[in-house]
């Protein structure tokens, strides 16, 4: 008890010389980063830091913006959900950035989103997540379910022609919510029940073979059998290693994955791989002037020809191109005017189209499918006609078919019910 | 300046003709399918694909098998074909496609910059292997043909299976015989004859590939709607359909039991070495999840350090892991944990911050970033043993490879005057030290034999897992649960420890899903721990009560 009182005090006398410092970086606008560099995600998310420090950079060579000098602020979040509100507290009121760009898990975004809320922040979310949010603080440059997963198995459906699915998937909130989504997606295409084969295992599974086997098995029923997975980061190396071995080859079975993208590549060797797809909005083997710049600049900034691009990757850039733009619209960095700027924003993405910001908080992007080549890189074999637009709530559940997020007049809710006119109330 | 013109496009026409006709015996159906192989549409390829197996070219097997293999690159200017090569690693040679001549020598950005590869995707590789079926019915070589067969057994178009008739009469081979038997049989089931059906059926019986199964189970529902239940046909179907069900669940338990092995050999690789330190000196190692991920990184090194003989990297980097991670672990003996004897809590805490000094240094020396360890060609693929029953080459040797290293450990504690020395410590430290024994040197040398052990594990890790910062963090919990369970002190205890954790979860792992699984296990061995506190080989006696 005593510990906790003295623990406060500390804290507030702490914070209270660091406010009354003299701010003299008032004609800097600072951006905040808001990524793991240590713990299990640092391998996914650093790559997002030094993106964001490549755009910071770029911006204050081509001169900043609204004259003003651009300065990262980056935090270390260490992979620890609690502590990400605590980060995101620290750099809004402690550093007084103007912005974050930051979060890879869904559970560090949830963890965040009460403080960028009761503090009014702007962050910027960079990764293919399952939806069912829209906050008015947080815009979303990843892919929602209808940008990725339902296109994919459009593909898998109409150009691969399966017929019986396995999903397979890692035990948390994107997974279960994902297969949800496709379960009754499949089922309301005409799939029965014993042609979905759902399977979930735990972070970091490396013990694949009874699941690759019961695939192998599921698979020889005589109809062409496809695999979702959305199996999270490191377990895929054993995964995908476990299908080369049993010899599960791509043309017999192909696996689609959500969370397989060039950096995931670069630590299994593709040889048996070749041929399996993923599903994202950018491949780094995308033809387009801007892609073939951001790809040198990123070799230039990272000083290794060796390293990848990848989706998220995008999805931070155009995230930071947009804020720039919209800054620039607004002439201030008030987070309200900024926001108020953002929608209806146009930037050229890394695939050769336009991006645009949706009033739900959501881009409208490609949707591309890509197989996996020997050499780690992906060839685009399928890619929507057109942009899709990203939809924070998803058709295809019951619940959530009627709600729909839209910020600005007169809706001015992330979660409104068509059938009740009502906003939740709820934030997100 | 018409006449001109007109000269010199003449002039050009010849010059063309001239070349073309250097090129002899290339006809020009190959190389008008070459204009539509370099076409950015799917579609153009297919038709390319279509017309290179038509053409009864000699090169054809060539140009199509290499197309499947990704080494076919086309001329970004001219569009001529060639063939690529890897030599190593950054090195690319350049063929000639149809002479076989050998071009240039590239590295892989200049490859890039002036050569194309000419992309194919799922339907073309399909395609192409039932193109190539066809073409290599009749190859010299007997695993050609087989997958030849098997190809054709996957898509059944009916003139690959009259090709196969043909080719059936004058196979020497009994393997391959068999297979084109099952595969015309599958094909004669639907058949509109009932003779040749019923024959067909019959040939089926017992038959574990899964396309026998298939159609026996689409003939079972489609031949009950038309004739009802007793007709020859459907017995027949019935009986075959059993025969095959019988065998797979024969195979399928067998296949369980080597993943339960195999899974038991990983939890014992990781485990063994903490059955010296935990188990035999009594110390809470908790960094001994981070022996086993410094073993797995030596691997790495090791194999940066020869690239051009990966073949070979494995049997380096065992005494590597070993020696490097040997001498990490007397390092922690000598600087920590030697004061801590007789004092679990402060042993368990520091060698846990340890555990996170080493990981954070990892990620600064190599990158947070998952390091990729290549997996020799030796050690991919899998052993077939019938179409349901394959085992994988590298579980097993990791299963061969734990157990070597189990009786490797043995015979070292039990016929080495070291193993001696570390068993009188063990029992009593006191009289062991009256006796004349340096019991500190024993303790630091038992501790790096321990780590070591656990370094060796590390190498066989790299070979199925991440090799990243974490990779100990993910054994950790695992190895204390086999020690404990098998009881502490006892290497037997530890072996048989491993293997009935490995095969209870995996025969749970199909009935109630991994995490189920994992759960239940862990739920089995906390209430066999209340029966029986000292696991199940307990020590007995005075050794007991140390």
């Amino acid at each position: 008890m005593k510990f906790k009182k003295w623990g406060i005090h500390g804290i507030c006398a702490l914070l209270g010389m660091l406010l009354l410092q003299p701010v003299n970086s008032a004609d800097k606008i600072k951006v905040g980063v808001l990524h793991s560099l240590s713990g299990t995600m640092a391998i996914s998310e650093t790559t997002l830091k030094d993106t964001v420090l490549m755009m910071v950079e770029e911006q204050n060579k081509a001169g900043g913006l609204l004259g003003k000098e651009l300065e990262a602020v980056v935090v270390d979040p260490a992979s620890n959900w609690p502590l990400f509100a605590e980060k995101m507290r620290e750099l809004i009121e402690v550093h007084d950035v103007d912005v974050i760009f930051g979060c890879w898990t869904s559970v560090s975004r949830k963890s965040v989103l009460p403080v960028v809320e009761e503090l009014n922040g702007l962050l910027f979310y960079p990764v293919q997540y399952e939806g069912e949010e829209s906050s008015k603080n947080v815009f979303y440059t990843g892919a929602a379910p209808n940008q990725q997963a339902i296109p994919a198995v459009d593909y898998l459906m109409n150009d691969v022609g399966a017929e019986r699915w396995v999903l397979a998937g890692t035990d948390y909130v994107y997974p279960r919510t994902t297969n949800k989504i496709l379960e009754a997606y499949l089922k309301q295409k005409g799939v029965a029940d014993k042609d979905i084969m759902i399977n979930y295992t735990p972070f970091g599974h490396s013990d694949w073979q009874t699941i690759v086997s019961d695939i192998k098995a599921f698979g020889s029923a005589g109809k062409k059998t496809a695999v979702v997975s959305t199996i999270n980061g490191d377990a895929n190396v054993p995964f995908y290693k476990e299908l080369g071995n049993q010899g599960l080859s791509a043309e017999d079975i192909p696996v689609v994955a959500f969370s397989v993208g060039e950096e995931e590549l670069l630590g299994i060797d593709t040889g048996p791989l070749v041929g399996h797809l993923a599903a994202w909005n950018y491949f780094m083997s995308a033809e387009s002037e801007e892609n073939d710049k951001f790809i040198e600049a990123w070799h230039a900034f990272i000083g290794n020809e060796d390293r990848v691009t990848n989706d998220p990757m995008e999805a931070t850039y155009i995230g930071f191109k947009m804020w720039a733009a919209a800054v620039e619209k607004a002439g201030t960095t008030d987070v309200d005017a900024v926001r108020l700027a953002m929608y209806g924003l146009e930037v050229p993405n890394l695939t050769g189209g336009v991006a645009v910001m949706n009033t739900n908080h959501h881009l409208s992007k490609p949707v591309l499918i890509g197989e996996v080549q020997d050499d780690g890189q992906f060839e685009i074999v399928w890619s929507t006609d057109d942009v899709v637009k990203g939809d924070a709530w998803t058709d295809w559940l019951p619940e959530s078919s009627k709600i729909v997020a839209n910020w600005t007049a007169p809706v001015n809710c992330g979660n409104f019910n068509t059938e009740t006119k009502e906003c939740s109330g709820q934030n997100y | 300046m018409k006449r001109i013109l007109v000269l010199v496009v003449f002039a050009s026409i010849i010059l063309h003709g001239l070349h073309a006709a250097d090129d002899a015996g290339l006809d020009d159906s190959l190389q008008s399918s070459f204009g539509l192989l370099v076409s950015k549409s799917f579609s153009d390829k297919a038709a390319a694909i279509r017309d290179i197996a038509a053409s009864g070219n000699p090169h054809s097997i060539r140009v199509l098998s290499s197309l499947l293999d990704g080494n076919l690159y086309f001329h970004k200017k001219n569009q001529s074909m060639i063939l690529v090569s890897a030599t190593t690693t950054k090195e690319y040679e350049i063929f000639d496609l149809l002479t076989g001549k050998l071009i240039e020598t590239r590295s892989k950005k200049e490859l890039r910059k002036r050569y194309k590869k000419v992309v194919i995707n799922n339907k073309l590789r399909g395609l192409l292997n039932e193109k190539l079926a066809t073409l290599t019915i009749f190859s010299e070589d007997k695993s050609t043909r087989l997958t030849s067969v098997r190809n054709i057994l996957k898509t059944l178009n009916p003139s690959a299976v009259k090709l196969l008739r043909d080719a059936i009469t004058q196979e020497t081979d009994q393997d391959v015989k068999e297979l084109m038997r099952i595969c015309i049989a599958v094909f004669d089931a639907r058949s509109e004859i009932p003779e040749i059906q019923l024959a067909a059926i019959n040939t089926l019986s017992g038959s574990l590939y899964p396309e026998a199964r298939t159609v026996l189970e689409q003939l079972k529902t489609t031949q009950f709607d038309r004739t009802g239940a007793d007709s020859p046909l459907l017995q027949a179907v019935n009986s075959s359909l059993q025969a095959i069900e019988l065998k797979a669940g024969v195979y399928k338990q067998v296949e369980n039991i080597f993943f339960g092995l195999s899974l038991g050999s990983v939890l014992l690789l990781a485990a063994v070495g903490l059955a010296i330190t935990f188990g035999v000196m009594g110390v809470i190692n908790m960094a001994h999840g981070e022996m086993l991920m410094l073993g797995a990184y030596t691997t790495f090194v090791v194999q940066q350090l020869m690239p051009n003989s990966i073949e070979y990297s494995l049997f380096v980097a065992i005494p590597a892991a070993f020696v490097v991670t040997g001498l990490a672990g007397i390092g922690i003996e000598r600087g920590i944990i030697r004061y801590l004897y007789g004092r679990p809590l402060e042993t368990l805490l520091a060698t846990f911050g340890l555990s996170l000094v080493l990981q954070q240094l990892v990620r600064s020396v190599f990158s947070p970033l998952n390091r990729s360890v290549v997996t020799p060609q030796w050690m991919s693929g899998s052993f077939e043993f019938n179409p349901v029953l394959s085992l994988t080459y590298n579980r097993m040797y990791i299963v061969v490879f734990a157990l070597l290293v189990l009786f490797g450990l043995l015979w070292l504690l039990k016929k080495t005057s070291f193993g001696l020395q570390l068993r009188a410590v063990t029992q009593n430290r006191v009289m062991a030290k009256a006796m004349g024994i340096r019991t500190d040197r024993v303790d630091a040398l038992a501790f790096g034999l321990g780590s070591g052990i656990a370094g060796i594990g590390g190498v066989a890790l790299s070979q199925l897992t991440n090799v990243g910062p974490n990779l100990g963090q993910a054994y950790i919990v695992d190895s204390f649960m086999v020690v404990v369970f098998g009881g502490v002190g006892n290497l037997w205890g530890t072996f048989f420890g491993a293997m009935i954790l490995g095969i209870a979860n995996k025969f749970l792992e199909p009935v109630m899903g991994a995490v189920f699984a994992k759960i239940l296990v862990l739920v089995f061995i906390i209430l066999f721990i209340q029966k029986y506190p000292r696991g199940m080989f307990a020590l007995k006696g005075r050794a007991a009560e140390g």
